[in-house]
């Protein structure tokens, strides 16, 4: 169980993940030992699943990036896993999510250019099996991205 | 734009299951002194690729069960009208993410609750009430997997 120290903690380092870790011990109000005691704890239990570094696929030259939502064919009980197997084997794809909703399964795509995403989605994209409907939202921009919880 | 090698890219794969590897601990395990893995890490991020961390939390062992996937349409274009929006939406506690996009939606917003009636009292009080709101879509997130991407 998380007690209020916990809570302070994790708080203070989702709202700044890059934070030094005496800075965020003084503003969890404990010791930087307590601090790093509590951290392990809490990786130990999965309450942190892991901590991945971010990176940004347009400073790698990958200047499109874009949302795909899918609507699967549900007639097919294996639809899903089909769908999600043959995804994973995209390059492209970044992300995978399922969803109780309109929309079933998003991907997350990037691209180099237009004339790349064009091939990834006509050659790869649209060759996954069992799409009933797609719908594209093309990313301008990230305006906020954050893991923080208002604990 | 930065070129890679094949010893980048496998630093890239291990810092994106693992963020915070010491400079020794990522040499080691891709045969690399520590010093020549942290000039490598050094110039990744110099050069924009290596953007900090993001942790992953169980978010409904620390009691937030429901995340939902918002898109939103303002009712008025114009810049003030997505300035003015942007300006509110960041500043929701429960809005991880705020992405201005292209298509059927002007926004796409992550959301995260402590149950269905939390979340109906975010989505009431603070999304349909900011300014230019039109329609809103959403969606339930049943699951999440980050893949490598193409540095895989």
């Amino acid at each position: 169980m998380l007690d209020d120290a916990d809570r302070r903690i994790l708080r203070h380092w989702l709202a700044e993940p890059g934070a030094p870790r005496g800075a965020l011990a003084e503003r969890a109000g404990v010791t930087p030992a307590t601090l790093g005691r509590r951290l392990e704890k809490m990786r130990a239990s999965g309450v942190i699943k892991a901590v991945r570094a971010r990176i940004d696929w347009r400073a790698l030259g990958y200047a499109v990036e874009v949302s795909l939502r899918f609507t699967l064919d549900k007639t097919n009980p294996r639809a899903f896993d089909e769908f999600i197997a043959a995804a994973r084997g995209v390059p492209e794809v970044v992300g995978i999510e399922t969803f109780l909703g309109r929309v079933d399964v998003r991907l997350n795509a990037v691209a180099r250019d237009m004339g790349h995403w064009q091939e990834v989605y006509r050659e790869k994209i649209l060759g996954l099996p069992h799409i009933s409907e797609v719908e594209a939202l093309m990313l301008i921009s990230t305006i906020k991205e954050s893991e923080g919880l208002p604990l | 734009m930065i070129d890679l090698d094949d010893t980048d890219r496998a630093l890239l794969r291990g810092l994106s299951l693992e963020g915070d590897l010491s400079a020794g601990e990522l040499g080691r395990r891709l045969g690399l002194s520590q010093p020549a893995a942290w000039r490598r890490v050094k110039r990744l991020e110099e050069a924009g690729v290596l953007q900090g961390l993001r942790i992953e939390t169980d978010r409904a062992a620390l009691g937030f069960g429901v995340t939902v996937f918002l898109g939103v349409k303002l009712a008025a274009k114009g810049r003030g009208s997505f300035e003015d929006f942007e300006r509110a939406v960041v500043a929701i506690p429960e809005v991880q993410v705020v992405q201005h996009v292209l298509g059927l939606f002007d926004y796409r917003l992550r959301v995260v609750a402590r149950d269905i009636p939390d979340f109906e009292r975010v989505l009431r009080r603070r999304v349909m009430t900011l300014p230019g709101v039109g329609n809103v879509e959403a969606n339930v997130l049943l699951s999440e997997e980050a893949r490598p991407g193409p540095i895989g």
